[in-house]
């Protein structure tokens, strides 16, 4: 059974066709890296697919039911697709905890018990148990990002969406979230990646998508995209990537 | 429910005098309202104490007390220490003068700090004195961005002409309520008055849009 | 010939002044209150994508801020009550035309504060499946209303001041307090002197709370809107 299934989706920004035709099947269990050079596309087709943005065109199934346009329709898609973004977007007047619950009480209308409860669990996941009471005032931008991931496991997502995660961050930063991610990777969590951490990609990868232009570009193994990619704009890419080292 | 203006047709002429008396009034007050307010403005900046507690008195009275208060102070407090009657014109236009005098003298007074030291500095070094470098370096490019908040006052110097009609100055709501009162159509008449202001008003209300999207534009 | 000050009668009558001030801070709060409530639907409905929504109430917020406050209380004591055929106490009028007077003016406080807020909160919230007005609740309006309270506290200050208008239809607030003492001691001088003292040290006072509340938020890092 296909977990999410796109097809045909274009979107334009006034005149700049962004996405050009995007067509993807998601099987469970996938680990897909999206990559590309900035405005390829990448972030938009990921906002795309959790109707963060509206395509103008294409379908999007989930679970071999393809989603309509009405507001409640996709906020119940919301529900079942987790996203975490290179900003974060943590909300600032809530503590660590605050966050993660904020999704099972207001959505899922949990008691305020169960979701403290769940929501312990997953700060506990990404290593943040200590931290509940903090502010995210007060956390370094590794442990906001955590926050940020504990607080989309916590509505218990068919799918997760990964914008661009470490781009945000200080470099000696990085390694705990993508520790996190690879984790989450290991368990056998679905995913879409954006991401310029090619090594990372590389690993813990089972496709990785080459977007340029508006459209899929080029996908394959992380084996044939990365390490013995076919054309030449993949190339030129991974070139420019030079600290990438298998 | 029958809504007839024809009352307050018959009734032009009045509504003209009444257009006519709002509009001298807010005249006076906004001249002198504006340019007391530079003066004030500028004491506010002063170096010397002498200047600045003064002003600053000035401001914190007038802004924090209420202009009708201040009107009928004038009307029927003053005449008391005074060998002369205070025409009701006189009043209000003390009271809303001195009042956006206050008002506008915290316009002037940030716009001013709102222009960089590196200006001072500059003026200084070619030998301006305090009064040459305010007026020709730092006022000009200050006036430009308070032309927003000062056409924002001159509205609601527009607006607080009505409260001459408080001591029967003849203005336009006191028109409208000589109409009211004469035709028993209060509704006819408030609401004209209402339309005639904001016939007024409106275009000065855009014209404010207009400049602060320009200023927000060219800095 | 020096004039003799005389304030016995004035200080003698204070019982009558302190009604007055007590039906002024009445109008205030009671006006306050209300304009805040009506103030965040005018502002929800202007920000709102359906124009059955938003036309009415930018039509409300602009007559509001367009036409004279005296002007509007006339006519909401003495149009209004044959219109709808309903009496209007002074203090009705008052507390109508004032709380709707407030309301245009927070709408556009509301609307600011509420666009104030980075997308990125409107992202995560939408991101956990959140309707928009959840998102709005428990997300977008406590962060705005922080940042909102300076503006709010200057539209308290200025409505102090406006409601001396109600003396203008006898309601007994201060100012017409001010008016019959004046008329009953024939001590016009020493009356509207002492009513202006009372009106600018509250007012004074109130202007200074809400000068240290925003060097408070300053402090705190928190950006504020006007």
């Amino acid at each position: 059974m296909t977990l999410l299934k796109v097809g045909g989706l274009t979107k334009k920004f006034g005149p700049q066709a962004v996405l050009r035709g995007i067509d993807l099947d998601v099987q469970p269990g996938e680990r897909i890296a999206i990559l590309g050079a900035s405005g390829s596309g990448k972030s938009t087709l990921l906002r795309c697919l959790n109707f963060m943005e509206m395509p103008d065109s294409g379908t999007v199934a989930l679970d071999d039911q393809v989603v309509g346009r009405r507001e409640n329709e996709l906020v119940k898609v919301r529900q079942r697709i987790g996203m975490v973004f290179q900003q974060f977007n943590l909300f600032p007047h809530m503590t660590a905890i605050g966050n993660v619950m904020e999704g099972l009480r207001t959505v899922r209308r949990f008691a305020k018990r169960d979701a403290r409860a769940r929501a312990e669990k997953e700060l506990a996941r990404v290593g943040l148990a200590d931290k509940a009471e903090t502010y995210p005032a007060h956390l370094s931008g590794g442990q906001k990002q955590r926050v940020a991931i504990a607080r989309a496991l916590a509505m218990d997502p068919e799918l997760l969406l990964f914008d661009e995660p470490t781009s945000a961050l200080d470099p000696e930063l990085v390694g705990e979230v993508l520790n996190v991610i690879r984790a989450l990777a290991e368990e056998g969590r679905t995913m879409l990646l954006v991401t310029h951490e090619l090594g990372f990609a590389y690993h813990v990868a089972t496709r990785v998508i080459f977007l340029a232009d508006g459209t899929i570009h080029e996908q394959g193994t992380p084996d044939e995209v990365l390490k013995h990619p076919k054309k030449e704009r993949t190339q030129a890419f991974l070139a420019r990537h030079k600290e990438f080292s298998l | 429910m029958k809504w007839d203006f024809s009352s307050v047709f018959a009734n032009t002429d009045a509504l003209v005098v009444g257009a006519a008396g709002t509009l001298h009034i807010f005249a006076i007050c906004l001249v002198a309202g504006l340019s007391l307010g530079l003066v004030v403005g500028l004491g506010r900046y002063a170096r010397t104490p002498w200047f600045r507690w003064p002003a600053t008195a000035f401001v914190e009275f007038f802004r924090n007390t209420p202009v009708l208060v201040q009107i009928l102070w004038f009307y029927f407090a003053l005449p008391m220490l005074m060998p002369f009657e205070i025409s009701p014109l006189a009043a209000a236009a003390l009271g809303i003068s001195l009042n956006s005098a206050a008002f506008s003298a915290e316009i002037y007074r940030g716009g001013i700090q709102s222009i960089e030291p590196g200006q001072w500095d500059g003026a200084r070094a070619l030998g301006m004195s305090w009064g040459q470098a305010m007026r020709r370096i730092i006022l000009p490019q200050a006036l430009k961005r308070m032309t927003p908040a000062l056409t924002n006052r001159a509205i609601e110097i527009f607006k607080m002409s009505t409260l001459a009609s408080a001591v029967a100055y003849v203005e336009l709501l006191q028109q409208g309520k000589l109409i009211a009162s004469l035709n028993y159509n209060p509704i006819e008449a408030y609401t004209t008055v209402a339309v005639i202001f904001f016939v007024f008003l409106w275009p000065m209300v855009q014209f404010t849009y207009v400049l602060e999207r320009r200023l927000r534009r060219s800095e | 010939m020096t004039y003799r000050w005389d304030f016995t009668p004035v200080l003698a009558n204070a019982p009558l002044l302190a009604e007055g001030l007590v039906n002024t801070l009445k109008v205030t709060g009671v006006s306050l209150g209300c304009g805040l409530a009506i103030g965040l639907a005018l502002a929800l409905m202007r920000l709102s994508r359906h124009r059955l929504a938003s036309w009415p109430a930018g039509f409300v917020i602009e007559v509001f801020r367009t036409t004279p406050p005296l002007v509007q209380l006339f006519w909401f004591f003495f149009a209004l009550p044959l219109i709808v055929g309903l009496s209007m106490t002074p203090f009705l009028a008052a507390c109508v035309t004032f709380s709707i007077q407030s309301a245009a003016f927070f709408a556009e406080v509301f609307r600011a504060g509420i666009q104030s807020i980075e997308r990125g909160q409107w992202d995560g919230a939408r991101a956990i499946g959140m309707t928009h007005g959840q998102a709005l609740q428990r997300i977008i309006l406590p962060q705005a209303v922080k940042r909102m309270i300076p503006a709010f506290m200057e539209r308290a200050i200025e409505l102090m001041k406006t409601t001396t208008l109600v003396a203008t239809i006898a309601y007994a607030d201060l100012l017409f307090a001010a008016n019959e003492l004046s008329q009953k001691t024939f001590r016009p001088l020493e009356t509207y002197t002492v009513v202006a003292l009372i009106y600018f040290v509250v007012i004074f006072l109130a202007s200074q709370i809400a000068r240290l509340l925003e060097l408070r938020l300053a402090r705190s890092g928190e950006s504020t809107v006007h």
